[in-house]
């Protein structure tokens, strides 16, 4: 006996479905959101005389470093069932800390670096304690980490802007290696590492198990509570590491920085494919999802289209994402 | 000496006695069905054999080592496998990722482990055709599987823990008509693969059609041992529900 069995009356999967199917498994992301990102950028190109070229494709990746960064952590977290409303107010209170570290107490750059990404991995890491030791639901704990944090931010500054980062420290966010901004570098390094860890570990593969049903999860022997812990503190981490990215970027640390940032991220993890419930989502999908609303974003800025529209654009290509997502998953479970 | 072995165990929860001193065996290779009322005490006489509750009273061994004392794990590794009725599957995630959940096979590169996906796959789809099964796809999301395919998952998944004895709690209740008769043939594969299996059933027709032997619990007693093909329907309704003439009942049953 087989166990594939062949489908007399089906017609052979056609080379798209081969590819979609392809696609999620050797790449986990949809094959149309890529699609959605080319004719995107096909669009603006027609469009606009000044959007292909290579610096305009670095003004595009550096706008999306940090919020790609975050977006990395809304993807580890959201797949696993989770919420994470803290990133944007986490971003702030890390790029303080650096700030402070570095320029109160005049830190060397090692040191300031490691506050400030110290910083976001502490407060992930309460996040994560409460939720998994307290039993308080996530939207809740980060919804109040998102005042903590905040608050924290303005405490620590007194509520001024900590200005004059050390010359090292303002090369991470102003630096050029070989004409590649440096956040850009980054943010790339740290979109490659995730990947890896989310599609080809088992630390990925559990994050994704645990999301899409935590009882089978338990059941299979997944230590689920240190897991989401786990989750909850790289989740900080990473907000840690996109606050240093705007500190250095604009030379101070502001604790207003990343107002309303956590919804952006969500917002570009879901268009790339997270499921806001759990148990699917890449890195390489959330890339995608966060490079499309960059490309709308500068092409709209191009063509000279006020902002208040851009802010409208991206919201309907969110609802428009999860509805072609919604249409492909009713379409595949019909088989 | 079976290979399951259950005497005059008991259990109460605070001053609620839901079993009074059961005695239940089941062999290398037979199937026995373990039906009764809701109520009965099925479910509690199986969370004792898993270690999911402790006894009060009696004795449970495997393979003659007696298991009373062990926590739920250790049990599972000495081959005791039960597959709960919500089957604990991640629908969203494929066939290989459902059936190495938790213990997936990893290779080294440059000193880090990452999950062989093809190893994986390669190991799953040799189970399920070692079970043979029927699976659209092994890459598919088990979620956009029937009921019985997702059944076939899930006890190949209990398959991979080499398991002496297999608990499957309503195995065929959600499935559609046509998907019941897999299901009972993968049972009939575990028991020719040497493995005990205890299936709890309100299909009727089904414990008749696949079990060697049917223990019916009423009011936390084993009711009735009886052996399959000299028993009928009538009889094991009668035993359910205790004693009468359960004529009717039965021809109802069988009617299906």
């Amino acid at each position: 006996m087989t166990s594939i069995e062949p489908k007399s009356t089906a017609p052979k999967p056609s080379l798209w479905a081969r590819a979609q199917l392809g696609s999620i498994e050797q790449l986990h992301i949809r094959l149309e959101s890529l699609i959605v990102l080319f004719v995107l950028g096909a669009t603006m190109a027609i469009l606009s005389p000044f959007f292909l070229s290579v610096s305009n494709f670095m003004n595009i990746l550096l706008a999306t470093s940090t919020i790609g960064v975050l977006a990395i952590a809304a993807t580890f977290v959201l797949s696993s069932g989770g919420l994470d409303l803290s990133l944007g107010s986490v971003l702030g209170l890390s790029g303080v800390v650096g700030a402070a570290v570095a320029v109160k107490l005049g830190a060397p750059t090692p040191i300031a670096v490691a506050a400030c990404i110290g910083a976001g991995a502490a407060a992930g890491f309460v996040n994560g304690l409460i939720i998994t030791r307290a039993f308080v639901p996530a939207f809740i704990v980060t919804l109040g980490m998102l005042g903590i944090a905040r608050g924290l931010a303005l405490v620590l500054s007194d509520g001024r802007v900590i200005y004059g980062l050390p010359q090292t420290m303002v090369y991470l966010g102003q630096g050029r290696p070989f004409g590649i901004p440096m956040p850009v570098i980054i943010f790339i390094a740290t979109a490659i590492v995730t990947h890896i860890l989310l599609a080809y570990t088992r630390y990925g593969r559990h994050t994704l198990a645990i999301g899409d049903n935590e009882n089978a999860a338990r059941t299979a022997g997944i230590n689920v509570e240190w897991h989401r812990l786990s989750l909850y503190t790289l989740s900080g981490a990473l907000a840690g590491l996109a606050g240093l990215l705007f500190a250095t970027r604009i030379n101070s640390g502001d604790p207003t920085a990343g107002i309303t940032y956590e919804l952006t991220a969500i917002t570009a993890a879901i268009i790339g494919g997270t499921n806001l419930f759990g148990g699917r989502g890449s890195i390489l999908g959330t890339m995608i999802g966060a490079l499309i609303m960059g490309v709308l974003q500068n092409g709209l800025n191009l063509l000279a289209v006020q902002s208040y529209y851009q802010q409208m654009a991206i919201g309907s290509v969110l609802v428009l994402a999860v509805f072609i997502d919604q249409w492909q998953v009713r379409k595949e479970s019909r088989v | 000496m079976s290979l399951l072995e259950i005497e005059g165990v008991s259990k109460s929860f605070g001053p609620v006695n839901v079993l009074h001193g059961v005695d239940l065996t089941v062999d290398r290779g037979e199937v026995v069905g373990l039906v009764g009322d809701n109520g009965a005490g099925k479910s509690t006489l199986m969370k004792l054999v898993t270690g999911m509750y402790t006894a009060d009273a009696g004795a449970i061994s495997l393979d003659g080592t007696p298991i009373l004392g062990l926590p739920p794990g250790e049990r599972r590794r000495m081959g005791i496998e039960m597959i709960y009725q919500d089957l604990a599957l991640a629908r969203q995630q494929d066939v290989a990722a459902n059936i190495f959940l938790g213990r997936e096979p990893t290779r080294s590169i440059l000193g880090m482990r990452f999950v062989d996906r093809a190893a994986m796959k390669r190991d799953a789809q040799a189970m399920i055709d070692r079970l043979g099964a029927r699976l659209p796809a092994i890459n598919r999301p088990v979620g956009s599987f029937s009921g019985g395919q997702q059944q076939s998952v899930a006890i190949a998944r209990a398959l991979t823990f080499e398991p002496k004895i297999v608990i499957m709690d309503e195995p065929t209740a959600a499935l559609a008509v046509r998907e019941v008769q897999g299901v009972l043939d993968l049972i009939r594969q575990l028991k020719a693969d040497g493995i005990g299996v205890i299936l709890i059933s309100h299909r009727l027709n089904d414990v008749l059609s696949v079990t060697d032997r049917i223990v019916v619990l009423n009011h936390g007693r084993a009711a009735a041992n009886l052996t399959t093909t000299n028993t009928d329907m009538a009889e094991v309704v009668s035993a359910i529900v205790g004693g009468g003439d359960m004529a009717e009942a039965a021809a109802h049953e069988a009617r299906g």
